[in-house]
């Protein structure tokens, strides 16, 4: 068992490491960057200090050496001017754009980009699975065509139009804040039950908007699973020994079809951290989805480059969780029968 | 020789023996694809998905013929119009297809324009008539619509945006891109699919290892982030549309790796399979094998997860329009519109201009389900 978990690491950490070569050869693709840009305006206007100071970070980021070089140096494993100093050694790189330290930009964004996200997935699972069990139990009946029918629109209506929209009614309707994740006035207050409560009343759009998506993929395919788990032999021999029916559900066919689910867990994160970025932008949260398009757009590279690597972490971790969870949950992984 | 056996005996019947032949042709003897295509009909949803989806395509060459407007034309007296309703009867006599004219006049105090119906004057409809040029599949120079509106009058049916621009036409218009799009870009995904897939599943080992890391890669990866940063990647110089290609190119990159598996595992099971081994034998390169023998056996399932991942690109373009990194005007396409809905206040005061998302709706529905209907064909002997 700890062998299989260390193997999993391991495969996470080199997958972690071809990401960043990949995240790296992106934002180094468009033409021109940032401080090139900036430098080449200073001179114009003549105001040296501020050359000298660009041009320093030019020399302390290696912006000046081969684009291998950079990438090393940038992952830290290659000493730059001022010793190893990457993202291995927790410096994230400097953000032109804002001129401060990337962690400093990005702090707080990293969190709520954590929190939206998990909320998501228990949304997720807290919708999908008694909706799929009533689905299921209840096959082709009328409950089931809403559910089913509510699932596809799920799948089809573009998110952000759906967050817009959602933002407009529950403002209108249920007095629902709209846009950033707490009230303005309680920006720069420190977390009072107030502002929780405040937090949690503004999450309640996103969640929904982010989750929809997934849960109606998780609805249909956990729904399949368990129709087919109820169509066992063993499932009819313990009703027809009289287990009570609640449990002749849960205790067997359940947890049979609990297992493809949670190993799809690994194709649902993707997405769904796709989606908060994708809602954040529409809903100006306070997440790294709209830091993530400003960099894009101002080629601020080594901001962007840590907001690709963080998401990209964040939902390799997301997978190795889900696969433990399996490793957990199914005994036939856990012998290494599989 | 059937004549040289005594009669009477027993009864013979002369024809060769065919243990597949049922009777009156039944399914015994009907090709694969048969099979499929007759599975696939009694699946009604799909099918009405099909016809659907047909309809839709065969706007795309028609367009310029089928939208009242041109693209690019400005109504500048009518910013904001709401929708305009066709009528027939006027007065309780039919008139035929007709819309009132609108009366419009400025607010001074919201600085928004109200529109009046004025319902005295019917304007009837033209049908084939002359309107704005244009050259049809870059070939004809002609100017005939099949509906215009009336003389001195205008035709509205989805309202117009903040340039005037009729929002119907520009949704035609729109249709053309973003029904491409997904074709196109599900080109480039499926032969990147079945290249990967197949090289992994057919030689196995290394490269199979190779390739399972490169899967797994790809598919840890969330694919918008990935999309916006390619995307901001696309020199601004580019025409829009080299940068249309350019998105399409994108959105297909990342989403091959689905198909890949599924075309590793069944060349995985097919593979030990003696026609394949009969194949090598007789001399057939890998290509071939893979190419010949082995795809066309799982042809179908390729097809139906094609046509499932078809909707993904047709959403991602729209995201990808919609947040301003995707395709750039005068290109347009329903993400566009989109755009320009993006605001609190379109919702509010304009709603029409959420309109597009209709057709996203009912495209992306009619893929999914038609999707579904073929995997379930795809299978006949089951």
């Amino acid at each position: 068992m700890i062998a299989a978990i260390l193997r999993r690491i391991v495969t996470m950490a080199a997958t972690l490491l071809v990401i960043s070569a990949l995240v790296f050869i992106i934002i180094k693709l468009p033409p021109g960057d940032y401080l090139t840009n900036q430098i080449l305006e200073l001179r114009a206007t003549g105001d040296a200090s501020s050359v000298a100071k660009a041009q320093l970070l030019v020399t302390q980021y290696g912006l000046d050496r081969p684009i291998w070089q950079q990438y090393l140096m940038w992952i830290g494993v290659m000493p730059g001017a001022g010793g190893f100093s990457g993202l291995l050694q927790g410096d994230w790189g400097w953000s032109f754009e804002y001129d401060k330290p990337v962690a400093d930009v990005v702090g707080d964004a990293l969190w709520l980009t954590l929190l939206i996200n998990l909320t998501a997935v228990v949304f997720v699972h807290l919708v999908a699975i008694p909706a799929a069990i009533y689905s299921a139990t209840h096959r082709n009946t009328f409950g089931d065509a809403v559910v089913t029918l509510l699932g596809y629109v799920g799948l089809a209506v573009p998110g952000f139009l759906l967050a817009l929209i959602l933002l407009f009614y529950a403002n209108r309707w249920f007095g629902l804040s709209i846009g950033g994740l707490y009230d303005s006035a309680l920006t720069n207050r420190p977390w009072t039950w107030d502002k929780i409560r405040s937090l949690l009343g503004h999450l309640i759009v996103p969640t929904l908007v982010i989750g929809l998506g997934g849960t109606a993929a998780m609805i249909r395919r956990m729904r399949a699973n368990l129709l087919d788990e109820l169509a066992k032999p063993y499932t009819v021999t313990a009703r027809a020994k009289g287990l009570p029916p609640l449990k002749a559900l849960l205790k067997y066919p359940f947890r049979m079809s609990l297992n493809p689910f949670v190993a799809d867990i690994g194709n649902l994160l993707p997405h769904l951290v796709s989606g908060s970025v994708l809602v954040s932008l529409v809903l100006s949260l306070p997440t790294v989805g709209p830091l993530l398009l400003d960099a894009l757009r101002s080629q601020d590279q080594f901001m962007a480059g840590f907001i690709l690597m963080f998401v990209a972490a964040l939902t390799l971790v997301g997978m190795l969780i889900s696969d433990l969870t399996l490793v957990w949950l199914d005994p036939r992984i856990r012998m290494g029968l599989r | 020789m059937m004549d040289a056996i005594p009669a009477g005996r027993h009864f013979v019947d002369p024809a060769p023996f065919e243990p597949e032949a049922g009777p009156e042709g039944g399914a015994g003897n009907a090709s694969a694809w048969r099979l499929i295509a007759r599975k696939f009909l009694r699946h009604r949803l799909a099918v009405a998905s099909a016809v659907i989806l047909l309809l839709l395509y065969a706007i795309v060459p028609f367009v310029e013929l089928l939208a009242p407007y041109g693209q690019a034309r400005r109504n500048g007296d009518f910013l904001y119009a709401p929708p305009q309703g066709v009528h027939l009867v006027h007065e309780g006599g039919f008139v035929g297809p007709f819309v009132y004219p609108y009366r419009a006049h400025l607010d001074l105090d919201t600085f928004r324009r109200d529109y009046k119906v004025d319902t005295a004057a019917p304007q009837p409809l033209r049908f084939l008539c002359r309107g704005d040029g244009y050259d049809w599949l870059g070939l004809v120079h002609t100017d005939l619509h099949l509906v215009c509106p009336p003389e001195n009058g205008t035709l509205f049916l989805l309202g117009t945006d903040k340039l005037g621009r009729d929002l119907f036409s520009r949704l035609i218009y729109g249709a053309r891109i973003s029904l491409t799009i997904g074709l196109v870009g599900v080109a480039i995904s499926f032969t990147l699919g079945l290249f990967f897939g197949g090289i992994a599943g057919y030689f196995g080992g290394i490269v199979d290892a190779g390739v399972q890391r490169l899967i797994e890669v790809v598919r840890s990866l969330p694919e918008l982030p990935l999309w916006l940063a390619l995307s901001a990647a696309l020199p601004p110089s580019w025409s829009p549309l080299l940068i249309f290609f350019g998105i399409t190119v994108i959105l297909g990159l990342l989403d091959w790796p689905g198909l890949a598996r599924a075309v590793r595992g069944k060349l995985l099971a097919l593979r030990e399979e003696d026609f394949v081994q009969a194949a090598e034998l007789m001399g057939a390169s890998p290509a071939r094998v893979i190419g010949r023998h082995l795809i066309p056996n799982f042809m179908s399932h390729l097809i139906a997860s094609a046509t499932l991942s078809i909707p993904t690109m047709i959403l991602g373009e729209t995201a990808l329009s919609f947040l301003g990194l995707g395709l750039r005007p005068p290109v347009t396409s329903w993400g566009v519109l989109l755009n320009e809905a993006q605001n609190l206040a379109a919702v509010q005061l304009y709603p029409w201009l959420l309109v597009p998302v209709l057709p996203v709706l009912v495209t992306v529905l009619a893929f999914n389900f038609m999707g579904d209907g073929l995997r379930d064909a795809a299978d006949p002997y089951h």
